[in-house]
């Protein structure tokens, strides 16, 4: 595992290219792409302001930057340095700036959500879509770029709009029977559209392509609902996270519950694994490290040092209580994530922050827990492989495999505590985000790691 | 208590017959004898002993004693024989009745502590009762209490209801107002929204615009059509393709595991056809079972075949038989399985205890044995230690070396020796057998000559047979020569028991029976005659007649010989 030197970075914008070729960073004004494998500097360009948003186009040639304050995107090419454009929403506002799948068209929203403008760069048509709503996730488009979903609201009902991408023709428009619809996903193959209603009611619409309802599916009423949805890359299971601290998965033949994986602040499940991250204070005594223990890698001196210790069982989950009178509380599960291959699901339940639950989908059952040391700020599944990566606001990075668990101290000058982390689409990298400075991890190939193991 | 006062009231029924007059009468005298001794004049004096003893004597007759002076002399004197008797019976009537008396005092004082035990307990169970009589007030009470209890909680469970029914009620009123008011909010935000926009393009805001160097092209290097009716056609169809994609990919995977899952379903089903196969049942000699499922399991297999054809099809009849059937035969695997348990216990039950007996019995000897063997052990390892001291103590020098090598050496040669011997009783034995062939040798060598003499003899025959001037005899000899060959096969097998083949038969034959004789069996002429052996040579008999007969059948089937004897005994095995 190799780390590369750091850099700065503002605003958490930090973004490879979706061909895995660039890093896109933007300091204050400036936005530095560099290449990955060798980090020089490649291009440098200047916007008219701190840049709030920055994302780039799905072919990689153009890297947007929205300047929300100012109401402004500037957009970059990659082939023609010199090639500029800049989008004023003017007084309207911006509070969200996105491109659409084919990297020709900019959506805005405008603040208030009075409309969604789309913008090409191809000709000088401009499109509007009013009554776009303003809720967690109001805008998706299909994996394969050909469609958007968009939910509206419309006469105080909601509705849900369906575009095709191409030329922003409206291809279905459908009332939901949601009380206050909160968010519209895609199915990975584009042919299902899962809808959501507000926490306050527990509901998941799942509509065809077609806008014909596939499915209702309630799990309890009056407690607060849904809290985060997730679909597996194979568009089998539909994960829904609520705030019972539970997870259900539905199925995607029947749409009916196919198990029910409950966060139990007493884990006893025989079968599981408890990781637990234990911290120590002085360096060396790494002698009775086992396969399953962490592997420090030269870490500073500074540095405290800390390792995986599976737990015997049954293990009890330090648990936060919520403070019920106050709204959106921190109870439940507010974040999933299927592995690329579907066989596993990461959760993590907002009233147990600093645990991540890893979950078998082949045989339903729970197959780990990593018990951090701090909360955990964020997870992410490797694109490639079934790995996961954690980060905990400590200068370490976590990985968990299904053959075991490491911590890997960041090896920098100072402390760099990694507030985010994003993987590189070949699986191959790791970018590491701290406040303002970011790192570039370099994860050894198979052979290599055999190497490791076995030495 | 109860046997004492039983025994004395037997007492008192025994003396009673004779002694409740006399205890009247000792009532009545006691006062008058005590007044007797003190004042004598009281009862008799000089001048009334007559009447006295008038009176006595009657009073002894009415009690039944006999009498104290002659009745027929009246007046006469006492008998002294009679009065001093009289006396002492009465004294002894006293004397019991006072030993009753006191008897029955006892009895009294008993019962009376009786009666006060009695008293007491009675008492005791008074108080008890009052006790659990005012417990079981204090309980009424608390009863009462829970009872009111329950009704105020029944009551608060009410009111509680009806505030909850309250709440609820408040609780939707205000849902259905808030929702009123989000709406109309709502409607006011959504006018305030589109009066905003209005704004905004009214405004003709000089800001909003967007500024390119030179547009670009697309990513796939069309040019963008203009929206037409073509195009959304064409979208809906594009649409259409992709959801009929999705779900013939869906149908064609749902199809393989239906493939699969029938699949598994027949194997399974052929497998519980296989174990619960009516031969089964027959071979454990489940008779009773076997007559009762025959016919199902028939039914059975008809079903099978059909849900197999059917499974193709798939239809929805199809579909139930086979469950049911798949059910049937559940249903008896379940019963099987449950009959296999209950023996599996039973047997279980069963050999556990003499299991337990056994191992313990031989437990406990092999126990005895390894200590014996321990014992064994220690011995040899104490002498083996004490030689090694020795050889310790005394200084190991060349001679003792020499002499372990000596040891070794005789060790050896002992073991030499033992070889030899062993080879050259080998080699005894090879000599023996060479004998034997020798002697095999000779003897084939005499058969072959007699038999050359014989062909000779026969060519001889043959030589004159066919002279033309013996034809008469050619017919003869013709109807004769089997019967001949008999006659001459017979004595001879019986003198050489057999081995010695008939001259008739082919030469094979002696051949095969030298070599079981030279291999197998000792060709000893003095053999037959022991009889262990006999048995033996029987049996190569038999194989030799069987030989014989197939190979020559006219044997077996004329004059009963010795073998033909053997052959039809032994043809059945």
């Amino acid at each position: 595992m190799n780390f590369s030197e750091v850099f700065k970075h503002t605003n958490q914008l930090c973004r490879v290219s979706p061909d895995g070729k660039y890093l896109a960073t933007c300091v204050q004004y400036r936005l530095v792409v560099r290449d990955v494998s060798s980090l020089q500097i490649l291009h440098l360009y200047t916007c008219l302001d701190q840049v709030t948003c920055m994302e780039w186009s799905s072919d990689s040639q153009f890297i947007l930057c929205a300047m929300y304050k100012r109401a402004l995107v500037q957009v970059w090419s990659l082939e023609q340095p010199d090639w500029h454009c800049k989008i004023d929403e003017g007084s309207a506002g911006l509070v969200s700036s996105r491109w659409s799948p084919d990297g020709r068209h900019i959506l805005n929203t405008t603040e208030f959500h009075l409309r969604v403008t789309v913008w090409s760069l191809c000709s000088k048509s401009v499109s509007y879509i009013k009554y776009p709503k303003a809720c967690q996730k109001g805008l998706d488009f299909s994996r394969d770029g050909r469609y958007v979903a968009l939910a509206e609201r419309r006469d105080c009902k909601d509705h849900v709009s369906v575009f095709v991408c191409d030329d922003w023709q409206l291809l279905r428009h459908f009332e939901t029977d949601t009380q206050d619809l909160a968010g519209v996903e895609w199915s990975p193959n584009g042919c299902v559209l899962a809808v959501w209603d507000t926490c306050l009611e527990y509901r998941v619409l799942l509509y065809s392509l077609d806008g014909r309802l596939l499915s209702t599916y309630s799990a309890y009423e009056w407690c607060l609902g849904i809290k985060s949805i997730a679909w597996s890359a194979s568009s089998q299971f539909l994960a829904i996270g609520s705030y019972d601290e539970k997870v259900r998965i539905l199925n995607h033949i029947t749409w009916k519950k196919l198990i029910e994986f409950e966060h139990p602040a007493t884990v006893s499940n025989s079968k599981a694994v408890v990781y637990k991250e234990m911290e120590r204070r002085h360096v060396g005594g790494c002698d009775d490290l086992t396969l399953h223990h962490q592997i420090t890698l030269g870490g500073s001196l500074f540095n405290t040092q800390s390792k995986y210790e599976i737990c015997p069982l049954p293990v009890q989950i330090p648990v936060v209580k919520p403070d019920s009178d106050r709204a959106n509380p921190k109870v439940g599960i507010s974040s999933m994530a299927f592995s690329v291959d579907s066989r596993y699901l990461a959760t993590k339940n907002d009233n147990m922050p600093s645990c991540v639950w890893v979950w078998d989908i082949q045989r339903l059952r729970l197959l780990a827990v990593l018990e951090q040391t701090a909360p955990v700020r964020c997870f992410q599944w490797d694109p490639r492989r079934p790995r996961l990566a954690l980060c905990t606001g400590s200068s370490k990075l976590y990985i968990w495999s299904p053959a075991g668990c490491i911590s890997v101290p960041v090896p920098v000058e100072g402390s760099f505590p990694v507030q985010s982390l994003s993987w590189h689409s070949s699986g191959q990298a790791l970018i590491l985000l701290s406040k303002e400075h970011l790192c570039l991890c370099y994860l050894e190939t198979e052979a290599e790691r055999g190497d490791v193991a076995s030495s | 208590m109860a046997e004492s006062s039983l025994e004395s009231s037997n007492m008192s029924c025994n003396s009673s017959r004779l002694m409740y007059p006399s205890r009247n009468h000792t009532h009545s005298s006691m006062p008058l004898s005590k007044q007797s001794y003190s004042v004598l004049s009281a009862f008799c004096s000089e001048g009334n002993i007559t009447q006295c003893i008038s009176y006595i004597n009657q009073e002894m007759s009415s009690l039944g004693f006999p009498a104290l002076c002659n009745e027929l002399d009246s007046g006469g004197d006492l008998k002294a024989v009679s009065v001093l008797n009289n006396m002492y019976e009465l004294l002894q009537l006293h004397r019991r009745s006072l030993r009753a008396l006191e008897e029955l005092e006892t009895e009294q004082l008993k019962s009376a502590s009786h009666l006060e035990h009695l008293k007491l307990c009675n008492s005791r169970l008074k108080e008890q009762l009052e006790q659990s009589r005012r417990e079981s007030t204090g309980l009424c009470e608390r009863e009462r209490q829970l009872q009111m209890k329950v009704k105020s909680l029944q009551n608060c469970l009410k009111n509680e209801k009806e505030e909850v029914q309250k709440l609820q009620n408040i609780i939707s009123s205000r849902a259905s107002q808030y929702n009123h008011d989000m709406k109309r909010k709502e409607r006011e935000f959504s006018k305030l929204k589109e009066r905003l926009n209005q704004l905004l393009i009214d405004k003709k805001d000089k800001r909003l615009a967007i500024e390119v160097l030179n547009y670009v092209g697309r990513s796939d290097g069309k040019r963008s059509l203009w929206k037409t009716g073509k195009t959304e056609a064409r979208n809906e169809g594009e649409m259409y393709q992709t959801l009929l994609n999705d779900y013939e990919s869906r149908q064609k995977e749902l199809l393989v595991e239906n493939a699969e899952l029938k699949k598994v379903l027949q194997q399974m089903k052929k497998e519980m056809v296989s174990i619960l196969s009516p031969r089964k049942h027959s071979q454990k000699g489940e008779t009773i079972d076997d007559s009762l499922e025959l016919p199902g399991s028939e039914n059975e297999e008809e079903v099978c075949d059909s849900s197999r054809e059917t499974l193709e099809l798939s239809c929805e009849h199809a579909r139930e038989q086979l469950t049911n059937s798949i059910r049937q035969q559940w249903r008896r695997l379940k019963n099987h399985m449950e009959k296999l348990d209950n023996q599996a216990s039973l047997v279980q039950n069963g050999s556990l205890g003499d299991n337990e007996v056994i191992s313990r019995k031989s437990h406990e000897e092999t126990v005895e044995k390894l200590k014996l063997e321990i014992q064994q052990c220690k011995d040899f390892i104490q002498t083996q230690q004490q030689l090694w001291q020795q050889q310790l103590s005394c200084p190991c020098d060349d001679e003792t070396a020499a002499l372990l090598n000596d040891c070794y050496m005789l060790e050896e040669k002992e073991r030499l020796k033992e070889e030899w011997k062993l080879f050259d009783e080998q080699k005894k034995n090879f000599e023996k057998e060479r004998r034997n062939f020798t002697e095999a040798a000779i003897r084939l060598g005499h058969e072959r000559k007699a038999f050359e003499e014989d062909r000779a003899m026969w060519l001889k025959h043959q030589f004159l047979n066919m002279t033309p001037f013996l034809d008469r005899n050619k017919s003869q000899s013709a109807l004769k020569s089997p019967e001949a060959s008999e006659v001459t096969v017979a004595p001879e097998s019986q003198y050489h028991n057999a081995f010695s083949t008939p001259k008739a038969a082919p030469a094979k034959i002696p051949s095969t029976a030298d070599l079981y004789r030279t291999l197998r069996l000792l060709p000893d002429h003095g053999s037959p005659r022991s009889q262990p052996k006999n048995g033996n040579w029987q049996d190569s008999d038999v194989i030799l007649s069987r030989d014989v007969s197939a190979k020559s059948g006219f044997l077996g089937a004329a004059d009963c010989s010795i073998y033909s004897l053997v052959g039809t005994e032994s043809s059945p095995n």
